[in-house]
C-alpha cells in the first residue's frame, strides 16, 4: 500500500515541480501583451483625435474591440494597415479621413506663443511677438493649437496635393 | 555557347521614325516666354537666385542646387524674370510646381562663359563637380543628376561605360539624329566621361535600325580603341539600363540592385552631349533636342529646343497639326505620359512631344484574364504581371512586392501584348504610388515619434532644472537663517 502511497506522491511532486517551472518560465507579466504592442504602433503623440485618453487609452479600446483600426488620423492608413493585420480584422481604407494640417494666418497671428507650447510634435516654430509657422512634415493635424489660439489664427485642412504627393489613380477595369 | 547577351522579353512595336528622322534637327523660334520649373530633375527643388524684374543673361544661373542630389537651372535665353511661383507642371496631373517665368528680350546675350582648359588635365571630381554646375541631369527621361553618377567612379570600380544610343520607343528619333549631325561630339564626351570615372571601355549601344547613326558614330570613333560602337537588335525596351547593359556586358543586373553592382554605368547620348559641352566649352544645359511627332503634326521633325519652351510653340514649328489630337504626350508613346495642356513647358527631360490620333491610341475595353502568360513572355525584367497585377487590384500591395513589384521597369511591354487590354503597367504604378505613400506615412509616424519623446525628455529636464532652482533657492534662504545661530555658539 505504501508503494502506491509512494508512487502518487512522487508522481504528485514532479508534476507540481513541472508545473511550477513552467509558470515561472512561461509568465505572462501583462494583462494583454496584444496592449504593449499596440501601443508601440501608435504614434504616441497624445493628441487625442481617437477620442481616447491618450494613446494608451486607444491602445486599450483597441484591445478590447472598442475602436475601430481606422481611429488613429496621425497614423494614417499606414497604421491602420498595420492594425488590422495585428488584430485580424479586415481594413476599409475607404472611411479613412485624409489627414489634416494646421495652418497659421499670419496676417492675424500676434506671435503669442501659445499654439507652439501646446503642440505635442513641436511643429510649430516661432518666437515671442513673432509670427509662428508650421513645419507640414511634423504636424499631426491634432488640432491641439487651434483651441490654444487667442486670434482664432489656426485652421486645419487637408493638405492640397503637390507633385511629390500625387500617385496615379487605380484604373477602373475588369 | 548561349548568347548570353540576349535580354529576355520585350516587344516589336511599330517604329514610326522614319518622317521626323528624315530632316536635320530644326530650331524653335524664340518663344516671347520661357517657363522654367525648379524641379526638372530628381531630387531636391532648386533655389530662385535671383528677384522678380531682374534682368539675366544667357546661361546666368539663376537657381542654385541646394543639396547633392538635385541639379542648378540656368537662364536658356537673356531677358526679365516676370514671376517666381506656380506654373504649370508637365505632368499628366495638371497640377503646378514652383518655377519662374522669364520674358524673353530677344538679344539672346550670353554671359561670359568660363572656358576651361583641357579637361583631361584635370582630376575627376573637379570635372564631376563641373558638370553638377551645369545643371546636367539623364536626359533620356530619368531626368537623374548626371555628375552624383560620375561620381560612382570613387565609390564602385566602373568597367564599362555604356553610352545609351538604343531609342528603343516608337516615334522617338532625337537621340538617331544627335548621332548623326554630332558623332564627334558624342565620342568626346564619351571619352571624358571615361576619363572621369577611369572606365576600361566605353561601348556606345545603338540599335540595329539606325544605320545611318551607327555609321556615324563608328566613323567618329575609329581613332580612339578604347571605344566600341555595338549594334544591339531593335527590341522594345533596349533603351533600358538594366537591359541595354545585360545585351552589351552579358551581365543581368541583379534583383533590387544597381548598375555599378555588375561594373557597368549608363549614359544617355544626349547626356553624353551635355556633358561634352559643359566641360569643353562651359555651357549650361539650356537646351535640347526634342522630337516632334505623331500623325497629327504636318512636318513631324527633331528640334533644338530651348528648356522652358512651351509645346505650342514646338508644334507651331512643325507646321501646326493636320487635325486636332486626341491626346498629346511627353515622351515616348510606350512610357510617356498625357500632357494637360499645350502650355506646358518643355524640360530637361524632354525626350519627344506626340500629337497622337485616335487610331494612334489605345482605348480597348479590358475584359477578364485569361492566363495565357503572354505578359510573362514579355517582361524583360522575368516577372509575372498576371499575378503582380492580380494582387495589385485588390490592393495587396505586400503581395504584389513578393511578386517583385520592386523590380518593375513600368516599361508597358505586359499591357502591349495583353489580348485582353488589362491596363497591368498602369495597375503596377497604382501599387508603386500606393507603397511610396505608405513609406511616407511611416516616415512620418516615426518622426512624430521621436519629436514626441524629445519633447517629453525635454519638458522632464525643465521640470528638473526649475525644480533643483527652487531647492537651491530654498537652501539659500534657510542659510542665512542658520548662520546666527552657529555664530552665537
Amino acid at each position: 500500500m505504501w508503494m502506491a502511497t509512494l508512487a502518487l506522491a512522487a508522481m504528485g511532486l514532479l508534476l507540481g515541480g513541472g508545473l511550477g517551472v513552467a509558470a515561472r518560465k512561461f509568465a505572462v507579466t501583462d494583462d494583454n501583451p496584444l496592449l504593449k504592442e499596440i501601443e508601440g504602433l501608435m504614434p504616441g503623440s497624445q493628441c487625442g483625435q481617437c477620442g481616447f485618453p491618450g494613446c494608451a487609452g486607444a491602445a486599450a479600446a483597441l484591445a478590447e474591440g472598442q475602436a475601430a483600426v481606422t481611429c488613429c488620423p496621425p497614423g494614417g492608413v499606414a497604421l491602420a494597415e498595420k492594425l488590422a493585420a495585428l488584430l485580424g480584422v479586415t481594413l476599409d481604407a475607404g472611411q479613412m479621413s485624409a489627414p489634416q494640417l494646421a495652418r497659421i494666418d499670419a496676417a492675424q497671428c500676434t506671435g503669442c506663443t501659445r499654439c507652439y507650447r501646446a503642440c505635442p510634435t513641436d511643429a510649430i516654430v516661432g518666437a515671442s511677438g513673432q509670427i509662428h509657422v508650421v513645419l507640414a512634415d511634423a504636424c499631426t493635424g491634432c488640432g491641439k493649437c487651434q483651441d490654444a489660439c487667442p486670434e482664432d489664427c489656426v485652421s486645419l485642412a487637408a493638405q492640397a496635393p503637390t507633385l511629390d504627393s500625387w500617385r496615379w489613380a487605380k484604373p477602373q477595369a475588369a | 555557347m548561349f548568347n548570353l547577351a540576349r535580354i529576355r522579353g520585350g516587344i516589336h512595336p511599330a517604329a514610326h521614325k522614319d518622317r521626323s528622322s528624315a530632316l536635320t534637327i530644326g530650331r524653335v523660334p524664340l518663344p516671347p516666354r520661357l517657363y522654367l520649373p525648379l524641379r526638372q530633375h530628381a531630387g531636391a527643388e532648386a533655389m530662385p537666385l535671383v528677384k522678380v524684374g531682374e534682368h539675366v543673361l544667357k546661361g546666368q544661373l539663376i537657381a542654385s542646387s541646394p543639396s547633392e542630389l538635385s541639379a542648378p537651372i540656368h537662364a536658356p535665353s537673356s531677358g526679365r524674370i516676370l514671376e517666381i511661383g506656380p506654373i504649370l507642371a508637365p505632368h499628366p496631373s495638371g497640377l503646378t510646381v514652383n518655377g519662374m517665368v522669364l520674358e524673353c528680350d530677344g538679344e539672346e546675350r550670353w554671359i561670359e562663359l568660363e572656358v576651361p582648359a583641357n579637361p583631361f588635365d584635370e582630376s575627376p571630381l573637379v570635372l564631376a563637380e563641373r558638370v553638377a554646375r551645369a545643371g546636367i541631369v539623364g536626359m533620356g527621361g530619368a531626368i537623374f543628376p548626371a555628375a552624383v553618377k560620375l561620381k560612382q567612379g570613387t565609390r564602385h570600380e566602373i568597367k564599362t561605360v555604356v553610352v545609351n544610343g538604343s531609342e528603343c520607343e516608337p516615334y522617338l528619333t532625337c537621340d538617331d539624329r544627335i548621332m548623326r549631325e554630332r558623332a564627334e561630339a558624342i565620342v568626346d564626351g564619351a571619352r571624358l566621361i571615361q576619363h572621369i570615372l577611369r572606365a576600361y571601355r566605353v561601348v556606345i549601344g545603338i540599335e540595329d535600325n539606325k544605320p545611318e547613326a551607327l555609321a556615324a558614330m563608328r566613323a567618329a570613333s575609329e581613332p580612339y580603341g578604347a571605344i566600341e560602337v555595338e549594334a544591339v537588335p531593335a527590341l522594345y525596351p533596349m533603351g533600358s539600363a538594366k537591359q541595354l547593359i545585360q545585351a552589351v556586358t552579358g551581365r543581368e543586373v541583379p534583383a533590387e540592385a544597381r548598375s555599378t553592382s555588375v561594373g557597368a554605368l549608363v549614359h544617355n547620348v544626349g547626356t553624353v552631349y551635355a556633358i561634352q559641352q559643359a566641360l569643353r566649352y562651359g555651357r549650361p544645359l539650356i537646351s535640347r533636342v526634342v522630337t516632334v511627332a505623331g500623325s497629327c503634326v504636318v512636318n513631324p521633325r527633331n528640334l533644338e529646343t530651348l528648356i522652358g519652351t512651351p509645346a505650342q510653340a514646338l508644334f507651331d514649328a512643325c507646321g501646326g497639326f493636320t487635325r486636332q489630337p486626341a491626346g498629346v504626350l511627353l515622351g515616348g508613346p510606350m512610357m510617356g505620359v498625357a500632357l494637360p495642356s499645350l502650355q506646358a513647358p518643355v524640360i530637361k527631360g524632354a525626350t519627344g512631344l506626340l500629337a497622337l490620333a485616335p487610331h494612334e491610341l489605345r482605348n480597348d475595353q479590358a475584359s477578364p484574364c485569361i492566363r495565357c502568360a503572354g505578359c510573362v513572355d514579355a517582361c524583360p525584367m522575368g516577372l509575372l504581371p498576371l499575378e503582380m497585377a492580380a494582387r495589385a487590384r485588390v490592393d495587396d500591395l505586400d503581395g504584389a512586392h513578393d511578386y517583385g513589384l520592386r523590380d518593375c521597369i513600368l516599361c508597358g511591354c505586359c499591357s502591349y501584348v495583353c489580348p485582353s487590354h488589362i491596363p497591368l503597367v498602369q495597375y503596377f504604378q497604382y501599387a508603386m504610388g500606393r507603397q511610396d505613400e505608405r513609406r511616407g506615412a511611416e516616415r512620418k509616424t516615426e518622426q512624430v515619434k521621436r519629436l514626441t519623446e524629445a519633447r517629453a525628455a525635454r519638458l522632464a529636464e525643465e521640470e528638473a532644472a526649475k525644480a533643483a532652482a527652487k531647492a537651491a533657492k530654498a537652501a539659500a534662504r534657510a542659510k542665512p537663517a542658520a548662520a546666527p545661530t552657529s555664530e552665537v555658539e
